[in-house]
């Protein structure tokens, strides 16, 4: 890893919606094949960062580099698994359909998915744990159901880096052991994953990277080194216990 | 008028089409509006066009249909890019902004027909029949301006496919991913527009709304796929023009806009009840049929819980006992026995092997669930 280029490169982010910056000045450097969490109270600005990562929000300064370029050029190697109630789940679907959206990227403009692309997708449902929905309208699956369609759709687009927003949030136990089974596969394969978590008692059992972020960068590095009190003092402000508990 | 008419009578026929073509492309594009929650965006479109088609008039002081359409679509998109530019640029929400600019053109447009009014060659204008439409001003030029833009929107719309898709499910997705979104909603807005202004000439700055959204809001009732929804949508706006057309046609002083929205609302009407899988009836009756289901399951497996602990399960007990249950009912019983799963002799009831097997089951996954 000594002379690669790291997998995502942040120099002086700043993210503003209205005058209060919701990122201030932001310096991250995440080192490929790592399972890093991005921790940090409500408002921190932790789905915004990774927003800003995939260029959906333009940020007011500051630059984002994937693998030494800017994302627009490597669109093919980041996959991005948006909050599961950032999209209306009554759309006119079925689950396969979801996944498929997966290959669009790599189809490019106008060309359709065809028997290839539809492979993938099964397979990337089979891996969740969902083949046997795969017909099944989108509404009518449940909530940890949904998180799994928008993990196979992250899955089918066989990226190098993962951008997930709270994959955890309103899933019941069996799922979350099974989605985070995925993800350790996926950084034993190589891949760099970024996670927006919320459950700080889980950090040390599910990832080996951590970013504590509250409006500011506050730390990153390895869990072991950078996981303790002080840092989520600094993060959390005098209630960090309390979160910590609940 | 008889149904012969519309075979010889040339006028009835151009019409019919006309309305026919618009209920067609209003329902395919209207679906776009629906399922990306911009269906107040068509009214405000309607609306925000009034201006045009005054100013049109007042600055080439003649009527020609086509010079008002083309001031309507201009005044429209500008109503469009201010309502987007407004929720962009302030922290006022989409309805406020769309209410404010539909209220804002509609204003100025109506201040602008009183200005025509009074101008000299004011009766030549009659420019108030776009408020409501008047069908009966379509001619053949007019129905082949709408095939083509509806064969071109067909076309886009089949190009696209994949990415329009993508952009209604998940539009910051769809970024990632690569696609320029702004150049695709720029491309289904412009479409949307213009099929509002091709409607403004029959159905009314005021109504035209209603054809977009009405045929699609039916046909999402029907189908959990995006496809089929449109190609329904499509077929329900055509039948609302021809329906419409006829009705209004067949009774002489009824104007054809109100009468084709109405049909088009009867549609929605029909779906919204008679739905198989969203619809109100099916959903009630669906709702109840779970209900007794339900209880007849409870009245099984507390009947289950006194009979496993006796050896011969098939024992009879008094119909008494079973009144420390709060759910069951004559009714019940009468069905347990029909599904041969109890025997009613006289004041007791006992199990069947059917019975107890079903019951069995049924306690095991009840039980697993609540560990």
């Amino acid at each position: 890893m000594k002379d690669q280029l790291p997998a995502i490169q942040i120099d002086d982010l700043t993210v503003a919606y209205d005058y209060k910056p919701v990122l201030w000045d932001i310096d991250l450097v995440v080192p490929e094949g790592v399972l890093m969490a991005i921790v940090g109270p409500n408002g921190a600005g932790k789905s915004t960062l990774i927003k800003s990562i995939l260029g959906i929000i333009k940020p007011i300064a500051g630059s984002v580099k994937v693998f030494g370029k800017p994302y627009k050029k490597q669109v093919d190697k980041v996959a991005y698994v948006p909050q599961k109630g950032s999209v209306d789940w009554d759309f006119p679907t079925v689950a396969l359909d979801v996944v498929m959206m997966g290959t669009y990227g790599s189809l490019g403009w106008i060309k359709r998915p065809g028997q290839k692309e539809k492979k993938a997708s099964l397979e990337a449902l089979e891996k969740v744990g969902m083949l046997e929905f795969k017909d099944r309208q989108i509404s009518q699956l449940s909530g940890g159901q949904q998180q799994r369609i928008f993990l196979a759709r992250a899955l089918v687009q066989n990226a190098s880096i993962y951008l997930m927003d709270e994959p955890f949030q309103g899933v019941d136990a069996t799922t979350e052991k099974a989605i985070i089974n995925i993800l350790k596969e996926l950084r034993k394969a190589g891949k760099t994953l970024i996670v927006v978590h919320h459950d700080l008692q889980t950090v040390p059992e599910y990832f080996d990277w951590v970013t504590f972020l509250n409006v500011k960068g506050i730390a990153s590095g390895k869990v072991k080194d950078i996981f303790n009190d002080d840092n989520l003092t600094k993060t959390y402000g005098i209630n960090y216990k309390v979160a910590v508990t609940q | 008028m008889e149904l012969s008419d519309f075979f010889t009578n040339y006028t009835l026929r151009t019409i019919t089409l006309g309305t026919t073509v618009l209920g067609a492309i209003c329902g395919m594009l209207g679906s776009f509006a629906v399922l990306r929650k911009q269906s107040l965006l068509g009214d405000a479109i309607s609306h925000a066009s009034l201006p045009g088609i005054a100013l049109a008039f007042i600055l080439t002081g003649v009527k020609d249909a086509n010079l008002i359409l083309i001031g309507a679509l201009i005044s429209g998109l500008i109503g469009t890019f201010w309502i987007k530019g407004i929720v962009r640029r302030t922290r006022l929400k989409s309805d406020t902004a769309l209410g404010l600019i539909l209220s804002l053109f509609f204003g100025f447009g109506m201040l602008l027909l009183t200005f025509i009014q009074k101008m000299p060659n004011a009766n030549q204008a009659g420019l108030d029949k776009y408020l409501f439409g008047q069908a009966a001003t379509l001619v053949e030029q007019d129905v082949w301006v709408m095939a083509t833009v509806t064969g071109v929107s067909l076309i886009v719309l089949l190009l696209f496919w994949k990415e329009l898709k993508l952009l209604l499910f998940d539009a910051d997705y769809t970024k990632t991913l690569g696609f320029n979104t702004k150049f695709l909603d720029i491309l289904i807005t412009s479409f949307i527009v213009l099929a509002i202004v091709m409607g403004l000439q029959t159905v009314g700055v005021v109504l035209m709304s209603a054809m977009l959204l009405a045929p699609a809001a039916a046909a999402r009732q029907w189908t959990n796929s995006l496809g089929t929804m449109i190609i329904l949508a499509s077929i329900f706006g055509a039948f609302s023009g021809v329906f419409g057309t006829a009705i209004s046609a067949s009774q002489d002083n009824l104007s054809t806009g109100p009468v084709i929205v109405l049909v088009a609302a009867g549609f929605v009407l029909i779906s919204f009840v008679f739905s198989p899988s969203r619809g109100i009836l099916f959903r009630e009756l669906r709702f109840r049929q779970n209900r007794k289901e339900l209880h007849l399951k409870k009245t099984l497996t507390f009947m289950y819980r006194i009979v496993k602990n006796h050896d011969d399960i098939t024992h009879p007990h008094a119909i008494r006992i079973l009144n420390n249950f709060q759910g069951f009912t004559k009714k019940t019983l009468t069905k347990l026995e029909e599904q041969e799963l109890i025997k009613i002799a006289g004041n007791e009831w006992s199990m069947t092997h059917k019975g107890y097997d079903q019951a069995s089951t049924m306690y095991n996954e009840l039980g697993k669930s609540h560990d």
